[in-house]
This record gives C-alpha cells, structure tokens and sequence, in this order.
C-alpha cells in the first residue's frame, strides 16, 4: 500500500506527487545553476569585449601608449580614493559601532543603528549631489588653508582648487558613503563579546575603557578587518559619487587638493560610456574587467585574513 | 486496524558509521512496546527507521528488515512518504507548526498533502483527533488560536492529535514526556493507555516508571562502549523485565546500578 | 564593590559607584556643570572675537569641556579614570562627527528638492521642454519597470536558490554556488552594467539600450543579497518543524514551500525588500544599459528608458541654459529617491515586526 506502482487509495494523489518531488529539487537546482551560469557569462562576456583592447595596436588606445599607460593612473586613482576614505570612515565607524555597542543607553543605540542603515541605503547619486553642491564648497576653504599654512606637504602642495572637487572630497564623499557599512557589522561583531567576559574584566575593577580594551577589541578583531575590506570594496567600486563630485585630469598625482586629479575606473566608465564607440567602449569594459579583478582579490584577502586570525584565535 | 511490526537483522548506519546492529524484535499489535536504555544505544535511530525517518539525515541509511502487514517497509518500491502517513511520530520536543492556529495543526498532515476539505469534514477531523489526544475540552474556545500559544503539555497533545489526524496504524513517541512536568506526563500516560486499544504504539524513554507503568513489552538496548553500535539485549514482557530479566546487564540498568 | 557585576549605565564619564583606584566620588551633576561651564567659555571666546559659527561654536564647546573634564578627571580620580574619560569623549565625538553628515545630507536635500515637488512635476515627463517646467513622470515609470523586472527575475532565481543551499545542496555545486555568491556580492555595480550591456550587444548589436538590459544588470546586484538573506532565514527555521512534518507523510517540496518557506517568510519578505530599496538607486548599470531620454517609454524590450537616479545624474550634468531649472530637478529627484529608500526600509522593518510568528501571545 506504500509503493509506488500499485494501485490503493491514493494513486491517484501520488502519481502526480512523486514526480513533484524531484520536479521541485531540479527547479531549485537549475536557479543555482543560472547563477552559476551567470557568472560564468559575466567572466566571458567581459573578457571577450575587452579582448580587442588588448589586442590593439598602441595608438589606438586613448591616449595613445597602450592598455596598460592608460590604465595605471585609473587604478592609481581608484586605489588612492578607496585609500583616503577608509583611512578617514574606518576609526569613525569603529567609534560609532562602539558608542552604539558600548555607550549609548540601549533605546538611543536601538535608534542610532536604524539611522546607520538607513545611511547606507541612499543612493550614491544622493550623496554625489550633496558632495558637490555642498561639501565641496564647504571644504574647498579648509583648502585653500591646508595650501597656504602646511603647503610645503606634498599631499596639500596646492595650488588648493577652488570649486573644492578634488580627490581629497571623493575620498570624504566615500567614507560617508562606507562608514555605514563598516559600523553595521562591526557592532554586530562588538555586540557578540561575551557578557561573561565582559563582566569578568569589570569585576576586576577595569574601567569601561579597559573592559572595552581586554574583552571586546580583541574579540572582535578579525570581524572589524572584514568589515573594513568590505568597505574597501565598496569603495573601489563606487561610481556615480565619486562620477559627480571628482573633477578629474588623469594625472598621477598625491596632490590631494589641487585641481589636477586621478580618476577612477568606475567613475571614468560612467563618463565615457555613454559616447564611447568601437574601441573605446573595449577599452573600457578592460578597464571594467581590472576593477572586478581587484575588488575579488580585495573580498578574499578579506576573507583569507578573518579565516586566518579566527583559526590562530583558536576560537 | 493497528498492525504488528517485525524487525529482523536490523543494521542502523549514520554515513560509516554502525549505530545499530543486528535488532530482531516484534513489536505486537495494540499494544505498547517500550524502548529503553543508556543515552547512545540508538534507542531513536532505531524508533526513527520503523517509519522510514531515519533516511532524512544526510548519509543515513539502515540494512535489514521491517515488515509490517506482510510487506517490507524498505522494499525498493515502497515510496517513505506513504510509510510516514501510515506510521505516525511524536517527538521529544512538541514542535507545533508556529505558522498555523491550533486547528490547523491538526489539519496539517492532511492540508500539506493536499487534501481538500469542507468545513464540515474539516471540524470533524479537528474534534476527532483532539478528542482522542484528550486536549479537545482545553482548547475547543480557542482553535483559532496559534499552536505556539499552548503549554508545553497541551502542544505535546497537539501534536499527537496532529499525529492521529493522519489515521496512522502505529504511533511512534520518542521520549514525549521528557519536556513536561508530572501532571502533564500523567496526562499523556492516560492518552496512552487509552490509545493502545486503536493503535501499535512504541515508546522510547529513560523513566523506568514510566515504562513499567504504560508498556506491555520492553526492550532493552545497549552499548558495549563509546563508539561501538548498539544491540538489542533482551526483550519480553514488562513484568518480567522488571522483575526477572534473563541479562544481568538488563537488571543492572533497571535497578539503577548501571556503569 | 562585590556586588559590581552589572556593567556601568552606559553613559559614565564619571562613574557613580566607587571602583577601584577611584578617590574622591563625585556628584551627578559634575559634567552638566563643567559643561554648562565650557559653553559659557566658548561664548564667551566666540563673541570677543567676533566669529559667530554655530557649528563652530559647539565644536569649541565639547573640545573645551573635553579637556576640562579630563584634567579634573586625572587630578581626582588618576590616570585611568582620565584615559577612560578620554576614550568617551573620543568615542561619542566619532559618532558626533558620523551623524554630521546624514543630518546635513538630508537637510540640503529636503530644502532644495522640496521647492521641486507640485503635481507638474510627478506627472510630466522632459518631452520638448526647455528651461523650466517638465517633471519626472517617465523618469518613475522607467524606475518602476526596470526595477520590478530586475525584482521578477532575481526573487525567484535568489529564492530557489537558497532553498537549494539550504535544502537540497551538498557536494561540489554547493560549495561553487556559496563561493560564486560570494563573489557576485562583490562585483561593482559599473561591472555589472557592462556585463548586461555586453549581453545585449550579442543579441540587438552594438550600441542598444533597454530597460531590460538595466533589469538584467539589476539583477545581478540584487540576486547576491536575495540568496544570502533567504538562506539566512531558512536556516533559521528549526529542524524540528522540517521533521515535524516529514513524520506526517509530507512529501518534501510541500514541507519546503508549506512549512519553511513559510515561516520564513516575513524574513525573506523582508530581504527582498531592503534589495529592492538597494538598487533602486543604482544609477552607473542603468546609465550605460538603460541609457537616458526625455520620453517616457513604457516597454523594456526596446529603447532608451530612464531611470530615476539616471535623471537625477543628467539633470546635474546637463542642466540646459539657464540651469537653475535643471539643478531643481535633480534635487527633487533625489528627495524622491531617499524618500523610497526610506519607505522601503520602514516597511521592511514593519513586515518583520508584524509578521514574524509571536510564540506566547
Ligand atoms: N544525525 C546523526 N549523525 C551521526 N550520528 C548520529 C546521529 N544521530 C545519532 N547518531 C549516533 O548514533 C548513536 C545512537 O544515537 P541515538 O540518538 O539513536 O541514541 P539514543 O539511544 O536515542 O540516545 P538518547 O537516549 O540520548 O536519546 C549515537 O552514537 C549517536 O552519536
Ligand atoms: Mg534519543
């Protein structure tokens, strides 16, 4: 009465069920595969578009001297931004995922992680606007000043520009953008500490501070880092702030505030796409196919160190 | 109505490894059959292959034979689903569907199979099923209500009313008292006793009362250490095994002196 | 002192239970009165010199009553009720510093998108308008096509697959599958619109954009965060329900569909919709796929559709002579995309709130 074949009361149900069964687990099967296949198709179908930019003779390529002389100072520019917004986004999100994990009363913080996330959801081309038409010009006069009174860095060299849209406001624009991002789930990585742990240190008669040294820091060491490489991924591949608020020369430079500036990959590509034609449009998706390449090494350098410092953690 | 259950040469695998080995025993028709023995001696891998549940974990897998009314259970061309509807479960922890009101757990075992219903034979299913797990006084104002919303005794009794709305032959409890408190307990102990006249039942559990109270025949597994499969020492009828059994391990474990 | 095992109440810069090397206890209301102290200082310094900046003015104040506090922290109560003090003010100034720009991001963009929203403006499209006047009608109906597109063909390639993962995935193509998601949830959103653009180029030629190679783009950012929240979810549901149901003789796929996806569900639900709320404001896929016009178009397999955010972008960028109408535009069409953003994060988090199972109510 249980098989399959022979006639009972409840063929009729079941003849059709159990070919629903297996329909169901290949339904499911083939979703994965498409995924699969999709990456694949993305590989392919970069590689085979940037292949004739490869390919080209030298002169063809903007600029004239090749894939490579026209790619460097796009992945010095990228690197460069991504670089400046972390060196800026990452203390601060790690205070703010610490004054939410640690300080603030447990309503405020409830309220304070809403807005973080809500942070991170507004679009890139909203905080592109707010740069440009509002920050840049704000910051253009700390410029001005970074120029006349610590000039002789060659960071703030100058001549500082005056509409404020330099890599320097990219790099601020970004950590905005990535605070969000790193904070998130660097509080959640804090708020895991062990209670117990926690409480033994301040049994101990530590201050909060050296409580939040003992126990919660070094719990959560390996989490922050892959917070902040993926912040570092979004960053690297930010396009449309970094597209509006950068005025962008293509030099090589680490002049942070003068109007002579690298550009980035992402944000070049938004820029050229739209008009680019024939071999512009394979130089481009190469330059598409070098940024993919660095934010995959990025995530899994990322993902290397936290299995690293998890497994020498021993925990 | 209820059916006999025969086991022979039953080896119970999780991947390589050899939980059970080599259980012949018969569990009689209305009757209870009581499973008992230390943690690890596979008294629920042994429950779980009776209705084919077992073969849910990954690698799992049994060799041997459980017959039931003449015909093999693992046979190549039984299908388990139908087995599970004909041998029902309950387990440790009552697990009420927390998605569905208390009627619809009840109806569950017949909604999920797609089985249509009018409100009629839908009520009837639902008073039925728990009247028989003894809950239908407790609740009949609320089955609107979720299931999550009852106490752990009473989700422990919907889930057996879950159970029999399937109309099983056999009825299979692995330790269904573990979670509750001793009125609770009492409660599903009467549920049993009364039960045992429709149904096969077969129960696992670590309360020598309990056995001795509710089962007609007992089974005692055991392991011979960490690592090693579990056998099937001796089984007969309760009262002897409580009071004569024929394995000095059996008394052993009875009496409290085991280990 | 033995019974101090709670943590401190979360704000102490001066914490009121003795501990340890602490000498001189202090009274609650020793940081209201030194700041209250500072921001007369602060004042006071800002009106002898003339310089009246708010944002500078509260600045000068918690720098002011930063030091104080510290000093007098290190005189009464030593080094490392100072060092504490310190970490404080260093930690709540970070977040200080965060919140700035969100508070001012959404000041500017309220107080200029705002002046941008009358009925014209929702229910015109840009055709043949010049300077003032025109609205973002197509704009919303290229966002609502597109971005429903992209939500049809990653919900249920994301869904499915998860449930794979969760359910039915072991060996090899399981593993390729979790590190292939893993890398998708990197991939730059540019990188994406090339892919789906260079997809499109195989079948329509060269140049072609539509709002399906946009949604196709979409997808591919949107199908990474459906898998990863749904498998969350779905592994969250206990094993127990999965074998409750087994033990009735329920085939799989029904326990799957009719048992764990649907207890799941308000957790994917709500997945799903902080995806949505994700790339409804990507604006670099759409603009090289779905490229931009001032018509509204309202069929994705062919032509030039736009997009919200896109709008936003070529407003800025090309603003038209005089540009001041332009620039409006593209403020309004800002305040419009961070005000879905935030919709769909608030209902997001009321499906959670009201449709995750209440055990005990
Ligand atoms: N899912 C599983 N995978 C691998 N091994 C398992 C699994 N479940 C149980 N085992 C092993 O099978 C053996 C028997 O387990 P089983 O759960 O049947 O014991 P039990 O008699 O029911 O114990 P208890 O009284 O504690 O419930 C044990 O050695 C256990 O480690
Ligand atoms: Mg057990």
């Amino acid at each position: 009465m249980w098989s399959t074949g022979t006639a009972t009361q409840q063929t009729s149900q079941t003849g059709r069920r159990t070919v629903a069964d297996p329909f169901f687990a290949g339904l499911t099967r083939a979703a994965a595969t498409v995924i699969l296949l999709a990456l694949a198709g993305v590989a392919a179908f970069l590689c085979s578009e940037a292949w004739p930019a490869v390919t080209a003779p030298s002169d063809r390529i903007a600029g004239g001297d090749g894939l490579v002389a026209y790619l460097w100072p796009l992945v010095f520019g990228t690197l460069l931004a991504a670089a400046l917004a972390l060196a800026i986004s990452a203390p601060l999100a790690i205070g703010v995922a610490l004054f939410i994990s640690h300080f603030a009363p447990r309503r405020l913080a409830l309220l304070i992680s809403y807005v973080v996330d809500l942070l991170a959801a507004v679009p890139s081309v909203v905080y592109g606007l707010w740069g440009i038409f509002y920050l840049a010009p704000k910051l253009s006069h700390i410029y001005s000043w970074l120029a006349d009174h610590v000039g002789w860095l060659p960071l703030f060299a100058g001549p500082a520009s005056v509409t404020g849209r330099t890599i320097l406001t990219a790099g601020v624009v970004l950590a905005v953008m990535t605070l969000p991002v790193i904070s998130a789930l660097s509080r959640e990585v804090f708020l895991q500490t062990p209670r117990l742990q926690e409480e033994a240190a301040l049994a101990l008669g530590a201050t909060r501070w050296e409580m939040i040294r003992m126990a919660v820091l070094p719990q959560g060491r390996s989490g922050v880092v892959s917070a902040t490489m993926l912040g570092l991924g979004r960053a690297l591949g930010e396009t449309m702030a970094v597209a509006l608020v950068l005025s962008a020369s293509g030099l090589v430079t680490f002049n942070l505030i003068s109007t002579d500036n690298p550009s980035t990959i992402a944000a070049n590509i938004a820029l050229q796409f739209p008009e680019a034609t024939g071999i512009q449009v394979n130089t481009l998706v190469a330059s598409g196919l070098a940024l993919f390449v660095i934010t995959f090494v990025v995530n899994f350098a990322a993902r290397g160190l936290v299995a690293r410092s998890s497994k020498s953690e021993g925990s | 109505m209820a059916k006999t259950i025969d086991v022979s040469d039953l080896d119970i695998y999780y991947g390589s490894f050899k939980a059970v080995e080599d259980v012949t025993l018969t569990m009689a028709s209305r009757s209870v059959t009581a499973l008992i023995g230390p943690s690890g001696c596979g008294k629920s891998s042994f429950l779980r292959s009776l209705n084919r549940m077992h073969e849910v974990i990954p690698g799992a897998r049994v060799e041997g034979k459980v017959i039931m009314d003449g015909r093999g259970l693992y046979d190549v061309d039984v299908d388990p689903v139908l087995v599970r509807r004909d041998i029902g479960m309950v387990f440790q922890r009552p697990n009420p569907f927390p998605t569905m009101s208390i009627a619809d757990n009840v109806l569950a075992g017949k909604r999920l199979n797609g089985k249509r219903m009018n409100r009629a034979e839908a009520a009837e299913i639902v008073e039925r099923a728990l009247v028989s797990a003894n809950l239908w006084n407790e609740v009949k104002d609320r089955l609107r209500k979720p299931g999550a919303s009852l106490s752990g005794g009473q989700q422990q009794r919907l889930c057996i009313a879950r159970a029999l709305a399937v109309e099983p032959q056999v009825l299979l409890m692995d330790e269904p008292c573990s979670a509750l408190d001793p009125i609770s307990t009492t409660a599903i102990e009467d549920l049993i006793h009364t039960l045992k006249e429709r149904y096969t039942i077969v129960i696992v559990t670590h309360n020598m009362q309990q056995a001795a109270r509710v089962s007609d025949t007992t089974a005692f597994f055991n392991l011979a250490g960490a690592g090693r499969p579990g056998h099937l020492i001796e089984s007969g009828s309760t009262p002897k095994i409580f009071s004569t059994p024929d394995n000095p391990a059996t008394e052993a474990y009875i009496s409290g002196r085991f280990g | 002192m033995a019974t101090q095992t709670e943590p401190p109440p979360a704000t102490d810069v001066w914490p009121t239970a003795s501990r340890g090397s602490s000498r001189v206890r202090h009274s609650h209301h020793a940081p209201t009165v030194i700041l209250g102290a500072s921001a007369v200082l602060a004042a006071g310094v800002l009106g002898l010199s003339g310089w009246v900046d708010p944002v500078g003015a509260v600045a000068l104040g918690w720098l002011t009553f930063a030091i104080l506090s510290t000093a007098l922290t290190a005189t009464l109560r030593g080094r490392r009720a100072a060092k504490n003090n310190v970490a404080t003010i260093l930690v709540t100034s970070a977040f200080a510093l965060a919140i700035l720009p969100l508070a001012s991001l959404m000041w500017v963009v309220i107080e200029h998108g705002a002046p941008a929203f009358n009925a014209h403006f929702f229910t015109y499209s840009m055709r043949s308008v010049v300077g003032a006047g025109g609205g973002i009608y197509h704009a919303i109906i290229g966002t609502l096509y597109v971005t429903a597109a992209a939500a049809v063909i990653s919900v249920p390639i994301g869904l499915l697959s998860a449930v794979y993962l969760v359910e039915y995935g072991r060996g090899p193509m399981a593993k390729a599958l979790t590190f292939l998601v893993d890398v998708m949830t990197g991939i730059p959103s540019i990188v994406a619109g090339l892919f789906a653009y260079a997809l499109f180029v195989l079948f329509w030629g060269e140049g072609t954009r539509s709002g399906i190679a946009g949604a196709v783009a979409l997808s591919l950012l949107m199908i990474p965060i459906v898998v990863r929240a749904s498998e969350e979810m779905l592994k969250l549901v206990p094993h127990e329900l999965r074998e409750g149901a087994y033990a009735l003789g329920v085939r799989k796929w029904r326990t799957v569909v009719q048992v764990v996806l649907r207890t799941a569900a308000p957790g994917i639900i709500t997945g799903i919709m902080l995806a949505v709320a994700r790339v409804v404001g990507e604006t670099a896929p759409l603009l090289v796929t779905a490229g931009y016009t001032d018509s509204t178009n309202s069929d994705i397999f062919s032509r030039q559709m736009m997009t919200l955010p896109v709008f936003a972008y070529q407003s800025f960028k090309s603003p038209g002579v005089p540009p001041e109408p332009g620039y409006e535009r593209a403020w309004g069409t800002a305040l419009v995309l961070l005000i879905i953003v935030m919709v769909l994060n608030l209902i997001a988090r009321l499906c959670t709130y009201f449709f995750a199972p209440k055990p005990n109510r």
